[in-house]
Order: C-alpha cells, then sequence, then structure tokens
C-alpha cells in the first residue's frame, strides 16, 4: 500500500524554475510525480486495465501516452484510491468490473464463454495438426500396402521412366560424381 | 478541377463497367475483338483515374478550401511533403489512391504478363475493372473526394499532427501497394478458375506479383511499427490495434501462399489449398479496409466512421461467396499429381508451417472479432487488448520460429534419420548453447529465453546452409570465399533470398523479446534535477534537466523540453522532447498540442524520452524516461526482410525445378542451383 499525501515525488529538485511564455501551447498542466505515478505494482495493474476514453489502450500506457486524455488520470486516481485502501490487485481488477463492466479489463477474464476465445485459435491448429500427421500417415501406409513396397518412393524407384520423365543428362560419370557429391552437402 | 475530377470518376465507372463486362463475355464467346477493346479500357480507366487524382492534388496544392476534403486535411501553412500526403491522409482521398493505383497495377498486369498467358488476361482485367468499379462507385455514391462545401473557409484545418511525419509520407502508400496489389494474384486465380486453366501456370504468372505484394506488405508493417514507435510516444511499435492487425492478417497467408506455392511447383500438391490462400488473403484485404474505414471495431487508427463500411462489408460478402462457388465448381479437378510420401519430409514441414501461419492468422482474427462475437452471444461488451493476443499468439509465434528452422533442414519426399541427424546436428546445438549462454547470464523469462534460444537454432540452420552452399562451390569451382557466396546467392536467388527472409525474421523475434526487459521511470524535474535509470544491460542513465523553450517553426509553436544525458558517468550530449501546438495561418490552434518524443539508438538499447507537460505553466517538468532494449534490431530485421524479399523477386537466378512426380529421381545438374555456373 501506498504512503499517504504524497504531494511531491522525490525527484521533484528546488532548482531555479522559470516561466513558460505560452503554457498553453505545452499541453494540459500537470501535476507533479507522485510515487505512485511509476509504482511497478500500479503500473500492472493498470496495464490490466483498460481506459474508457475509446484509445482501445489500457489506463498506464494512455495517460503516460496520450496527454490529452481526460479520463485515465482520472482512473489512475481511482487505482491508487483503492490500493490505499488496502484493495488487492485482484480486488481492484474486480471492482473496476463491477463500476464500468467487463470492458473494463484488457483481456476478458478466461472463463464461460470467453474461454472460445482463448481456446479455439490453439486447439483448433492442435486437431488440424493432428488430422494432418495421422491423415499423412494412413496415406502412406495405404500406397505401401498397394504396391507392397516400404514406401512410395521406393515403389517410383523401381518404376521403370515415365514417358515424360526428363531427358537423360548431358554429363561425364566424373561430372555426375561431383554432383553427386555436391547435391548431398547442399540438397540434404 | 473539381467538375474534371468528377467527371473522370464517373468516366472510369463506365469504363471499368465496360471492361468487366465485355471481359467476360469476350472470353467465353472467343471474340478476340472484344477482348482487345477489354485491354483499351483498363489503360483508359487507369488514364481516367490518374486525370482524377492529379485534379484532387491540385486542389490540395493550390488550397481550394471550397473542396470539403482539401479543407479537412490542409492549411495552407501545411509543408508541401504533407500537401502530396494528404491524398491519403483522409477516407475519401484513400479512396481515389486505392483506384488510382489498383488501375495502375491492372495496366501493368496487362503490359507485363508474358504472351502465353493470354487467354486468362481478359478475365484477369474483368476482376480487377470490378475492384476498380466497386472503389469507384464508393466514391461516387458514399465518399466523393470532390465534394464541394456551400462556403469557402478562410483556411483548412490541417493535417492531424501525428500524420505530420515523415513515415506518414511512407508508411501508408507502402501498406496500400500491398493491400492493392493482392488483386492482381486474386484476379489471375480467378481467371485460372474460369478458364479451368489449372495446370499450374497462373501460379508462375502471379509468382512476381505476390512477392512484390508480400514485400510491399512487409516494409508497410514495418515503417508502420517505427512510426508508432517515434510517434505515438508510448515506447512501444506494436499493439494489437485491430487496424495493425487487419495489416498482418493478409500478410500470414500470403506468407503461407509463398511457402506453399513451392509445394505445387515442385511436387504438383495443394493447389486447392493454394487457391483457397490467394482467395482468403484478397478477402483479408478488403476486410482490413472494411475495420479501417467502418468504426465496426474500436481503433486508434480508424478513419471518421462512415457508411463507407457498409460498401466494405456488402463488397466482401459477394466477393467471398463468389469465389468459393467458383472455387468449390472446380474441385476435382484440382487433385494433387503426387501423395505425400512422409509426415518427415519438407513438403509435411512446409504443411505444418502453413497450418500455423493460416493459424495465426485465425487466432488474430478472432480474436479481433471477439469482441463483436462477445456482444452478439451474450450481449457484454469486452476489450480485447494486448494481454489476450500475447497470451494465445506468443506460443503460437515461436512455434512458428521453430518451423522456420526445422523446414530447410528436413529433405524432400522423405529424409532419412541419417539425414536428420546430420542436418541437425549443428542447429541445435547453436540453440541449446544459446539457451545456456542466457541462463549464465541471469536472463530469466520463459518467452524471451525461448525465443533467442530458437533464435539461436534458426541462424544456426541458416548459417549451415550458407556454410554448405559456399563450401561445396569453392570445392567445384575453387572460388573465394566472397566470390563463391555471391554465386551461391546470385545463381539460386530464391532459396537464398529466402533464407535471407528467414534471417530478417529471426532478426525480429530477438528484437521483440527485447521489450520484455524495458525498463521506465517517471520525474518531475525542475532545472538542474536529475533522474536515474539503470538499463537491462547494466549500463546507468542520468537525465538533468536543462530547461523548457518555446518558439515558433512552421506551423507550429513548439514547447522543447531539453535533458542532458549521461550514461555510466560520461556525457552524451543533449536530447529533446516537444509539446507541438499546431496552428493554421491565422496562428489559430488547430489540434490539441502533440508530443514528439526524443529517441536515441544505438545497438543495445534506445534512450526515450518524453515530455508529458510543465507544472503550473513553469519549466518545471515532467518526464517519462523509458530504456527499450534491443530496439534498432527490429528496423535491421525490417532491412533483413525486405532485402531478403527482393533478392528472391529479382529477375534472373533460375525458376524453381519440379521434381519428378511419376519417375524416378534423376540428378540434373540444374537442380544443384547452388553448383550451376
Amino acid at each position: 500500500m501506498l504512503p499517504l499525501q504524497q504531494a511531491q515525488g522525490p525527484l521533484a529538485g528546488q532548482g531555479k524554475v522559470g516561466t513558460l511564455r505560452d503554457p498553453v501551447a505545452a499541453g494540459r498542466p500537470r501535476a507533479p510525480t507522485e510515487i505512485a505515478d511509476y509504482d511497478e505494482r500500479i503500473k500492472a495493474i493498470e496495464q490490466r486495465l483498460a481506459c474508457s476514453c475509446g484509445c482501445t489502450l489500457d489506463i498506464f500506457t494512455c495517460r503516460t501516452t496520450d496527454f490529452t486524455c481526460t479520463y485515465s488520470p482520472k482512473l489512475h486516481r481511482e487505482v491508487v484510491e483503492l490500493d490505499r485502501a488496502g484493495k488487492t490487485a485482484q480486488e481492484i481488477l474486480d471492482a473496476f468490473v463491477t463500476r464500468y463492466g467487463e470492458k473494463a479489463l484488457m483481456a476478458p477474464k478466461p472463463e464461460g464463454f470467453n474461454l472460445w476465445g482463448y481456446l479455439l485459435p490453439g486447439s483448433a491448429i492442435l486437431l488440424a495438426g493432428g488430422a494432418l500427421a495421422a491423415f499423412i500417415s494412413r496415406r502412406r501406409v495405404a500406397v505401401a500396402a498397394t504396391t507392397g513396397t516400404g514406401t512410395a518412393s521406393v515403389r517410383s524407384a523401381m518404376t521403370p521412366p515415365a514417358p515424360d520423365a526428363p531427358p537423360p543428362v548431358n554429363a561425364t560419370p566424373e561430372e555426375m560424381e561431383r554432383l553427386r557429391r555436391a547435391l548431398a552437402e547442399v540438397e540434404d | 478541377m473539381t467538375l474534371l475530377g468528377e467527371f473522370c470518376l464517373w468516366l472510369a465507372l463506365l469504363v471499368s463497367a465496360w471492361a468487366l463486362v465485355l471481359g467476360f463475355s469476350g472470353r467465353w464467346q472467343d471474340r478476340p475483338d472484344l477482348t482487345a477493346s477489354v485491354r483499351g479500357a483498363v489503360f483508359a480507366t487507369f488514364g481516367a483515374l490518374a486525370v482524377a487524382a492529379l485534379s484532387l492534388w491540385k486542389g490540395l496544392a493550390s488550397h481550394d478550401f471550397n473542396i470539403e476534403y482539401v479543407a479537412a486535411y490542409t492549411s495552407r501553412n501545411l509543408p508541401d511533403g504533407y500537401i502530396i500526403s494528404a491524398l491519403w491522409a483522409g477516407q475519401k482521398g484513400s479512396l481515389l489512391f486505392w483506384a488510382v493505383v489498383l488501375s495502375l497495377f491492372g495496366a501493368l498486369a496487362q503490359l507485363l504478363t508474358p504472351r502465353r498467358y493470354d487467354a486468362l488476361m481478359p478475365y484477369v482485367a474483368a476482376v480487377t475493372s470490378a475492384v476498380i468499379a466497386f472503389f469507384v462507385c464508393t466514391m461516387l455514391f458514399a465518399a466523393n473526394p470532390f465534394e464541394r462545401l456551400a462556403f469557402t473557409p478562410a483556411d483548412g484545418r490541417g493535417l492531424n499532427p501525428q500524420l505530420q511525419n515523415p513515415g506518414m509520407m511512407i508508411h501508408p502508400p507502402m501498406l496500400y501497394l500491398g493491400y492493392i496489389s493482392i488483386t492482381i494474384p486474386f484476379a489471375f486465380a480467378i481467371a485460372a478458375l474460369l478458364s479451368r486453366s489449372l495446370d499450374g501456370g497462373w501460379i508462375h504468372a502471379i509468382r512476381k506479383w505476390t512477392l512484390v505484394s508480400w514485400l510491399f506488405l512487409s516494409i508497410g508493417i514495418t515503417l508502420g511499427m517505427w512510426w508508432a514507435y517515434v510517434e505515438l510516444g508510448w515506447g512501444g511499435y506494436w499493439a494489437w490495434d485491430p487496424v495493425e492487425n487487419a495489416s498482418l492478417l493478409p500478410w500470414l497467408t500470403m506468407t503461407a501462399f509463398l511457402h506453399s506455392v513451392m509445394i505445387q511447383e515442385k511436387r504438383g500438391m495443394l493447389k486447392r489449398w493454394n487457391l483457397g490462400l490467394i482467395v482468403g488473403t484478397f478477402l483479408l484485404s478488403i476486410f482490413g479496409t472494411f475495420i479501417t474505414r467502418s468504426g465496426v471495431i474500436a481503433s486508434v487508427h480508424s478513419f471518421t466512421q462512415s457508411n463507407v463500411g457498409y460498401f466494405f462489408l456488402a463488397f466482401l460478402v459477394v466477393c467471398g461467396i463468389l469465389s468459393f462457388t467458383l472455387l468449390y465448381t472446380r474441385w476435382p479437378t484440382l487433385q494433387a499429381e503426387v501423395e505425400l510420401e512422409s509426415v518427415v519430409s519438407r513438403e509435411a514441414a512446409f504443411l505444418f508451417n502453413n497450418l500455423l501461419l493460416v493459424g495465426v492468422a485465425f487466432s488474430v482474427l478472432w480474436g479481433t472479432l471477439f469482441p463483436i462475437l462477445s456482444e452478439l452471444v451474450r450481449g457484454a461488451k469486452i476489450t480485447v487488448g494486448p494481454p489476450f493476443f500475447n497470451r494465445v499468439n506468443v506460443p503460437l509465434g515461436l512455434l512458428l520460429l521453430a518451423l522456420t528452422g526445422v523446414g530447410p533442414l528436413v529433405a524432400w519426399r522423405k529424409a532419412s534419420p541419417g539425414n536428420l541427424k546430420r542436418q541437425f546436428a549443428a542447429p541445435v546445438t547453436a540453440g541449446v548453447l544459446t539457451a545456456i549462454a542466457l541462463l549464465a547470464a541471469g536472463v530469466r523469462g520463459l518467452y524471451p529465453v525461448m525465443a533467442l534460444s530458437l533464435a539461436g537454432f534458426v541462424a544456426g540452420t541458416i548459417c549451415q546452409e550458407f556454410y554448405r552452399g559456399v563450401r561445396a562451390r569453392r570445392r567445384m569451382h575453387g572460388e573465394s570465399v566472397p566470390v563463391a557466396f555471391g554465386r551461391l546467392v546470385a545463381r539460386n536467388r530464391r532459396r537464398y533470398g529466402g533464407y535471407l527472409v528467414h534471417a530478417g525474421v529471426l532478426i525480429y523475434f530477438v528484437a521483440f523479446s527485447g521489450m520484455a526487459f524495458k525498463r521506465e521511470i517517471e520525474a518531475t524535474l525542475k532545472p538542474g534535477d536529475s533522474a536515474t535509470l539503470k538499463s537491462p544491460f547494466g549500463h546507468t542513465y542520468t537525465f538533468t534537466h536543462v530547461g523548457v523553450s518555446q518558439f515558433e517553426a512552421l506551423n507550429r509553436i513548439v514547447s522543447a523540453a531539453t535533458v542532458q544525458v549521461a550514461k555510466d558517468g560520461k556525457p552524451r550530449g543533449l536530447m529533446t522532447s516537444e509539446k507541438r501546438q499546431h496552428v493554421d495561418s491565422f496562428r489559430r490552434p488547430t489540434f490539441e498540442p502533440s508530443t514528439e518524443v526524443g529517441i536515441r539508438s544505438n545497438l543495445q538499447e534506445d534512450v526515450y524520452i518524453t515530455y508529458a507537460g510543465s507544472i503550473g505553466g513553469t519549466e518545471e517538468a515532467v518526464y517519462r524516461f523509458t530504456i527499450n532494449p534491443l530496439v534498432w534490431w527490429v528496423w535491421f530485421g525490417g532491412f533483413v526482410l525486405a532485402f531478403g524479399g527482393l533478392v528472391t523477386m529479382w529477375p534472373g537466378g533460375g525458376a524453381v525445378i519440379p521434381t519428378p512426380r511419376r519417375a524416378p529421381a534423376r540428378p540434373r545438374l540444374a537442380e544443384a542451383g547452388a553448383l550451376t555456373e
């Protein structure tokens, strides 16, 4: 839990400060940084909560990126207040869901219908991969059984050249031997 | 000029409709006079749309603010470069840009395609004309870029500050070129289906187009990441935003196609799959456009919401139904010429690679659409953000990275245990050694360690392939290493260019894993105050606030916050982050102040400084300091990937040689691409 009365962060200095000629042009006025603004625990919670300004970013990213957003600083203060009230991370997340609905979470809870979201892609790939492997293996067995040989490649190796097979190579036996050696290295 | 522009749009609509009707009927009736007319119509469509685009550019350049589009996206003081890029900055202009580029590609396809594919060309012209006609219709009936206002404002609204970045002059056109050029392979696929010319000729005809499309998409996506990194200021480059996802989807299926097409070329397999992938890729590109323009899914990238989205949805549904119905009717004629012989073969590795690529695409699509589905089924609105996508996709991505290393190591047709042992020994050793080194160096975290170890394995595979190729050439021809390397790549560009692409992908993964070790701190500093931050590589950075200065530049008032940077106690110069208040020519503010980050990059890490604002209108400034490890490698990975793509598609270098499908395998000199003189 963070200490109360963190009006000024520990990094704020005491140097001489000038005044800007056109403060409006420098964006919205900022409050001094507090410990909670860059506390890793608060940041981790905020990264799991969506900003409600419609930016599609999480609270932490929005408040540290879009300095024109008025929602994310307010939501940040809510997180900090809940933290100071002694709530755990999960309790803070739950409080946000109660207050703003399920869309407050950056990712839906992996339960109920949402499980489809998490599990379907991986399951589909596993299922398709398994089916593919089984299909290939079955075809190989079927081909071997039909031909009475070990594999289709053996069968094809025993078959005489088809009429549309590539023409014989115009190369000397030495060249062929060099080629075979090189192919063994390159095409393995 | 608007009159001329609008007239040209109507002309383009009529001429493309002409090409659409005559393309189909001329080919069906086998009437050369009609098909010749179609060819002419394709060029005329390009001419009409080019004049329309020039008309809009003229309006933009001459600040004709009576044109609604010009007033919405430019101002008198907008720098010239952004006047040009304003053509694609908004919904209406980008539709015109899309149509004119597609018509150019359609014309180039007619000009550059070898004559042996003449039978396909009327259908190709008809399909491209149909897509062009759709875009022109959308413009004319829902988003007319030449629409005039009832009054003429003294100045325009100006371009969104985030779009006033050099990246925006290149990133959107690159993505568009990728999206748009997908139409040409799609048109060839439909032409092959319609004409029943399914012997594989169409595959050769579209090879260059698919590579061009893939290359543009790759460059566009990388530039998009760069733009997001330097402009949006959150210190990252990928946020799984729906629009980002929409650009990734066709890239994934296109990548799958570029792999599986090799199996069709070499073994005569996967014909149905390849046609399905091309059709799917085209539909995903339209889907991406629908996402960007409909507003149906919230995104930071979206154009303003309009009814244009419904046009795209209808087009998507019609294209999907017609394409897959056509594919279904030709299904029996698309039988594979040979069957897969073994699970342990390169064909099978490619198949699994395809499965994963399409699986990742499905996963991204599923996540993107899941909020809509959830609302439909449960009535509950949910957010699906980076935590969801990372959880679902990171394991799949790692598996894909592993397959990138496995594929080239497995022999075609069937790999023997001896072959596997010989091929895998060095790469697996490289992967294991990388893992040991990382753990010994204190690197923790399952995914980063896995990603980096797999990258070591893939690097081992690539190095082994190049090493063996170079060694073989040296033995055969007695060449020096550089000459052997150069000729190895030059004589088999497709294979070794592909390995360069793989190298780019592995560099991406290494760079992505670096973000797991990102460090950041927020600090409020008065002039002279310092903040320190330790980087994951062990360096200590000290940032001392110098002050905030304000000045006017071009079309904005700049508030520049400057810090003195020291690395491990040694001064490294000044860095500046800015707030920019853009103004029109009357010095009226046009948008909320935007933030320009300060970035200093090296091979290890980026120092990334964001000026968040000032306290009470003084020089006391709030900063966010971030150390982003390995980001430079993302851009380098993109460069290697694009370079590899260019090598692969460069003319010459030998085509893929089909392996014998019915005869025993006979060695042919040309097969040894690395060895031919």
